[in-house]
């Protein structure tokens, strides 16, 4: 049986309009927005997408949902569940915080060795939040598997003995066979999360994660080494200088809007 | 050299990719002694390094790495740059943040437990001599300024497109060419099958000077049709934001954004896209954005020159009419 392992990051809702996201320039932390609960990356649930596309193509897998960090939402983090996936494994610790890139990447490997490994690790191709795209790829470096960015579509091939892969390149995409293990980056072109149904929410519901520290897995000190610190954090003003156009209606406003355009030689 | 920056550049069919000349500007804010790797195959031709502005080049020569760089794989690639690292041994290795650049950068850092800042904006020197950089995070809503610490290596993925090439400077630069024959990718590696082509519909995005997007503001695949009607008479390309591409009303081959393209026109014609600030980050170089959205205060118009506030449904068809009887 395949053992896939998805890597899913707890992140604030990107859906808020950016007039409702705030920092602390001080503490250098976003300030969630009151009342809006976070979400997995969205990026993070193509890649469970891509999990479940296989085991409806029929491959025989267990998938296990990995993340790293604290305060975790749970019935944010048990969306996995809902829609299919097998377990979830929580590294919940206040040091996740401190954690680069590097460090992250550490922990999930460890994590994932101490669940038995895997055969595919897949991960969205960045997380929303800090918008970096390194975790996965230090993932494959540490684990010394082949790596595949930007996945678009996946599949096994007949035998079972590797991963057919689509992936997005400039101006159109590449077919790529990929032994196994490998680790992947899963990008929005592979197609949203599906909807979980009742009975999926239901199972989720009666799933617990496994839950543990960064100390739990023996790993030593891995949290922020001081390689890189952030000195500031801010929004950017945008000044405003929109000229809105009015007609006598819409229709009139949409006439008028063309010939200002003309007027000023942008079209 | 030791110390100093290491400029990994990227080759496209013998050729340079526009990022390098962009490095070659951007090492200026952090040092004065940048030297340039490039990876190439014995058939790369020296000329195209005239004027590059850097002292001096080193290329890795490498039978396969015109292959490995459009396997999409980029190992071999990442094993070339960290021999030119282990080699030359600099304080800084600037990349540029292109798919494999991303790759190569992480692997990079990963390798010699480096600190790692990517995607940066703009950069430049502390009074310790450490490199600072900017970087947009929250998907463009927030700015972040990082230093590096330590005396370890700082590796920087710079953005595409946020600085200006270099401009043309002296003649050829000192050109060393490196035999790395010998090195090789260990274990099982992703083989490239084939690379397809898929050139989406009408004007490509990224050359068009004027762009038509909708977004999920449309609420559905067949505006889309309306919006084609209105490219055909403006010679326009087609965009539109990720969730309309998510939602399947249109191919993601049009998605303008932060993870789609990042596209440059004139002018740039948005109808029911709120202006989240991952779609912004694609057109943040457009030089006039007229937005047309039901929602007054929608972020788009905080960006745009000329707006509509009103429903899509009501201004299209009038504005596409309008159009269509100017000469």
């Amino acid at each position: 049986m395949l053992k896939i392992a998805v890597c899913a990051k707890q992140v604030p809702d990107t859906d808020i309009p950016p007039s409702q996201f705030k920092v602390d320039e001080g503490a250098l932390r976003v300030i969630p927005p009151a009342g809006v609960p976070p979400i997995v990356n969205g990026f993070d649930m193509n890649a469970v997408e891509a999990a479940l596309r296989l085991r409806d193509a029929g491959v025989e897998c267990e998938i296990v949902i990995f993340s790293v960090g604290t305060e975790f939402a749970l019935d944010v983090m048990k969306k996995p569940l809902a829609i299919g996936a097998d377990r979830l494994v929580l590294v919940d610790d206040e040091a996740s915080e401190s954690l680069d890139a590097l460090g992250t990447a550490r922990v999930l490997a460890a994590a994932i060795e101490r669940d038995g490994g895997a055969d595919l690790v897949l991960a969205g191709r960045q997380a929303s939040d800090w918008d970096q795209a390194h975790v996965p790829i230090m993932l494959s470096e540490i684990m010394s598997a082949p790596l595949v960015t930007l996945v678009r579509n996946l599949a096994m091939n007949g035998g079972g003995e590797s991963f057919e892969v689509e992936r997005v390149a400039e101006g159109g995409f590449q077919r790529i066979e990929c032994p196994i293990p490998a680790v992947m980056t899963v990008t929005n072109e592979l197609g949203e999360a599906r909807y979980a149904n009742l009975r999926g929410i239901m199972a989720a519901t009666r799933k617990q994660p496994e839950t543990m520290t960064i100390a739990d897995l023996g790993i030593g000190d891995v949290a922020n080494n001081g390689k890189l610190e952030m000195t500031r954090l801010f929004v950017p003003i945008s000044e405003s200088n929109v000229e809105f156009i009015e007609g006598e209606d819409e229709a009139d406003s949409g006439r008028l809007l063309a010939l200002r355009l003309r007027e000023a030689k942008l079209i | 050299m030791s110390g100093g920056v290491l400029i990994v550049g990227e080759v496209v069919d013998g050729g340079l990719h526009p990022t390098v000349r962009q490095l070659v500007n951007a090492s200026e804010r952090i040092g004065n002694e940048a030297s340039l790797c490039l990876a190439v195959d014995s058939t790369f031709d020296d000329s195209v390094l005239e004027g590059i502005g850097v002292g001096n080049v080193i290329l890795l020569e490498h039978t396969d790495t015109a292959a490995d760089g459009s396997g999409g794989v980029y190992s071999l690639l990442t094993e070339l740059a960290c021999e030119a690292v282990k080699r030359l041994e600099p304080s800084s290795v600037l990349i540029a943040k292109t798919d494999a650049g991303s790759v190569i950068s992480a692997r990079i850092a990963a390798r010699f437990d480096a600190g790692l800042a990517s995607d940066c904006i703009d950069l430049a020197l502390n009074a310790d001599g450490k490199v600072a950089v900017t970087r947009p995070v929250h998907g463009g809503s927030a700015l972040a300024v990082y230093e590096f610490a330590g005396d370890g290596l700082q590796v920087v993925s710079v953005r595409p497109g946020s600085f200006e090439p270099a401009p043309v400077s002296g003649g050829l630069p000192e050109i060393e060419r490196l035999d790395m024959s010998d090195v090789s990718v260990e274990g099982e590696v992703p083989v490239l099958v084939e690379t397809v082509s898929e050139e989406g519909e009408g004007i490509p995005l990224e050359q068009a000077d004027v762009v038509v997007s909708g977004g999920r503001g449309l609420g559905g695949p067949e505006p889309f049709d309306n919006l084609r009607e209105l490219c055909g008479l403006l010679n326009a390309a087609l965009g539109a934001s990720r969730a309309a591409c998510d939602a399947g009303w249109i191919d993601h081959s049009h998605q303008v954004g932060l993870t789609g393209k990042s596209i440059s026109p004139t002018t740039y014609i948005t109808f029911g896209i709120s202006g989240a600030s991952q779609h912004m980050a694609g057109c943040s170089s457009a030089r006039n954005i007229v937005a047309i959205d039901k929602d007054r205060e929608a972020n788009i118009f905080s960006h745009a020159r000329y707006g509509v506030v009103g429903d899509w449904a009501k201004v299209l068809p009038a504005f596409t009419a309008a159009v269509a009887e100017l000469d």
